[in-house]
């Protein structure tokens, strides 16, 4: 194809993500470096019955004047980067000198909120990930064992975690495991136990954000597998039960690095994807007990009167440099396959 | 498979066969459970003295007269006005797939067909915009929007919305192209078609299947957003998930859950039609860039 028809083909398409993706990404980064002005302060003195005494008012006509002549605020470099609410360099370091073991510093520094957002993002991707990967094979192995009159409303029912809005999934699960909805009351039945609420322990709620998670996520690793499970020849098979192999050797050295290509495309897909970890939050009212990076930043920004463009855009630069960090091996490889390819 | 290789031994087939039972009951029962319960009022949705009272409707019973209340359903469509959320979730989805099929086909036909690298370094481009974590450009928007009036409308959040999904519908139908053998489009060109022209009569037709996919999963983007439109679209202008979340922040009144969970299941049904109707192409869809790339 020529360059010229070429442009003019991925013309719009590439407008479109230049403009709303690309360009927000320096807006987010200007923005971070700028924080609210300071209220303009009045003082009064204001005499009645028991004598004079000055107040200090807010002058609400000249902030708002300010506010308009300089819409992104006032300039405060990475300041923002560096405070209590992001990466806290200062209550890092004191908490280092202070912490006579690790485990205490670590105590420290996940008392901070980017910290601990942190925390329980990469635990949830990491946590959820290998799950899902590990029982989407299984599913997908036992289904394709099934009779075919019984695989397409298998795959029906099983799709539908996946197609659900995860808002919606998660408040379905929410309601279900709150303590007097179904899941919640047997559980307390099961340990005897008539306080036992998944919301108010932490450790019960990252478990349940992470089941959530699995039960989400399982449906799409499953049918890719699936798929591909379709496209594994029979001759290699055939010929490894020749051989003596028997049932799991046959899926070990057979199956498994037949499909490793789809594990690493599901790989990808779920990283992306679960580290973006946000809707369960807000469905499952968790933010108490576990807050995420997306959390944050949606929390800067619609949690209070005040929206706090410049916290919510530090904390927005600093995700994508995670989600950078998670791509730099995808990317490493590709590269290398596609000049393997060309060459 | 030949027959011996499907042999099994019976104990491993019962095990096979209960463990996707148990995975079925898991993926289903939340939806069944939610959907039977709408029709209950709030005591029996959350019952405390026995589960079997969501079943049976026991305090609806005395509480309404009748077995099935459709109180919840009322209560949101009616008090609450999700009717008002529910036409403006169609402009936004219907719109949001028209222009997202119309730049990506375009765009995914280029890159399939151009032998170039810099198509390569595009798409890996696009696998990068897609990692981005919608709510990172949602907080680069809401400023300048605000400045310049934009914040809240509905075709802005459906042009966002399209270029946030830009990333994905590329790669799908480039994945999708790169099967079509480029013959037809060539032979189409030696009888003296343009490009253009050769795209739009020859090439199209024949991609449907795929773009049908393609719709699919946008429709799904679509429907199923919350940081976007939570964010972007003022109270008037919401659309049904950001509804459903408003819900709950005034739901603890009692009695109101109820409207947040029949807006949950009427916001549900529409996905589950689509699931039973397109469910062939759902499935290839997902696969279309993992089996064969």
């Amino acid at each position: 194809m020529k360059h010229r028809t070429f442009i003019w083909f991925i013309l719009p398409s590439l407008a479109a993500m230049v403009l709303f993706i690309a360009l927000p990404i320096f807006s987010v980064f200007t923005q971070s470096l700028f924080v609210k002005h300071d209220k303009v302060l009045i003082e009064a003195e204001v005499c009645g019955p028991f004598g004079c005494k000055t107040e200090v008012s807010v002058d609400v006509a000249a902030t708002a004047e300010i506010q308009k002549e300089k819409p992104l605020g006032k300039f405060n470099g990475f300041n923002t980067y560096t405070n209590r609410n992001h990466l806290a360099v200062k209550e890092v370091r004191s908490a280092w000198s202070e912490a006579s073991s690790v485990a205490q510093f670590f105590g420290a520094l996940l008392n901070l909120p980017f910290y601990k957002a942190l925390l329980f993002t990469i635990t949830y991707t990491f946590c959820v990930t290998p799950f899902v990967i590990v029982l989407g094979l299984f599913i997908a192995i036992a289904v394709n064992s099934l009779p075919p009159l019984f695989k397409g409303p298998t795959i029906f029912m099983s799709l539908l975690p996946m197609i659900v809005t995860p808002l919606v999934g998660a408040l379905i699960l929410f309601w279900m495991t709150d303590a007097e909805g179904i899941i919640g009351s047997t559980l307390q039945r099961i340990f005897n136990d008539n306080e036992l609420s998944l919301k108010a322990s932490k450790t019960l709620t990252w478990i349940m954000l992470m089941v959530y998670g699995i039960w989400a996520s399982l449906p799409f690793s499953f049918i890719v597998f699936y798929a591909g499970l379709q496209t594994v020849p029979e001759d290699t098979l055939e010929a490894a039960m020749i051989d003596g192999a028997n049932r799991w050797e046959r899926i070990r050295y057979v199956v498994i690095p037949y499909i490793m290509p789809l594990v690493v495309f599901i790989t990808l897909i779920l990283l992306m994807d679960n580290f973006r970890v946000f809707e369960p939050i807000i469905g499952f009212s968790a933010q108490a007990n576990a807050t995420s990076l997306s959390w944050i930043i949606y929390n800067d920004l619609r949690g209070g009167e005040i929206q706090y463009f410049g916290s919510a855009s530090a904390t927005s630069m600093l995700t994508i440099i995670g989600v950078g960090l998670l791509l730099v091996p995808v990317l490493i490889r590709t590269w290398r396959d596609f000049n393997a390819k060309s060459v | 498979m030949n027959i011996k290789a499907q042999q099994r031994p019976a104990i491993l087939t019962l095990v096979l066969v209960l463990f996707v039972i148990v995975w079925l009951f898991i993926a289903v029962f939340p939806f069944l459970w939610t959907f039977w319960g709408s029709f209950k009022v709030e005591a029996d949705f959350f019952s405390k003295v026995d589960w079997k009272y969501a079943i049976f409707g026991v305090r609806t019973l005395v509480e309404t007269g009748s077995s099935f209340t459709g109180s919840g359903y009322e209560g949101a469509w009616v008090t609450h006005e999700f009717w008002r959320s529910v036409i403006n979730t169609s402009i936004v989805v219907v719109s949001v797939v028209v222009i997202s099929l119309t730049l990506g086909t375009l765009g995914g036909y280029a890159l399939a067909r151009s032998g170039y690298r810099y198509a390569f370094w595009l798409l890996m481009l696009a696998l990068i915009f897609r990692a981005m974590p919608h709510i990172t450009l949602v907080s680069g928007y809401l400023l300048p929007f605000f400045q310049w009036n934009l914040w809240g409308h509905l075709p802005t959040t459906i042009i966002v919305m399209v270029a946030i999904n830009q990333p994905f519908t590329l790669w799908m139908l480039h994945s999708f192209f790169l099967n079509i053998p480029k013959d037809m489009d060539e032979s189409a060109m030696v009888d003296g078609c343009t490009r253009f022209q050769a795209f739009r009569y020859v090439i199209i037709p024949v991609m449907w299947p795929g773009v049908i996919t393609t719709g699919l999963f946008s429709f799904l983007l679509a429907y199923n957003d919350f940081t976007v439109t939570a964010l972007l679209l003022s109270q008037e202008n919401q659309t049904m998930i950001p509804k459903i979340n408003s819900f709950l922040g005034s739901t603890q009144v009692k009695g109101n859950i109820m409207f947040a969970v029949s807006a949950v299941v009427s916001a549900t049904l529409p996905l589950f039609v689509l699931v039973m109707f397109f469910q062939r192409q759902i499935v290839s869809g997902l696969t279309a860039g993992a089996v064969k790339g």
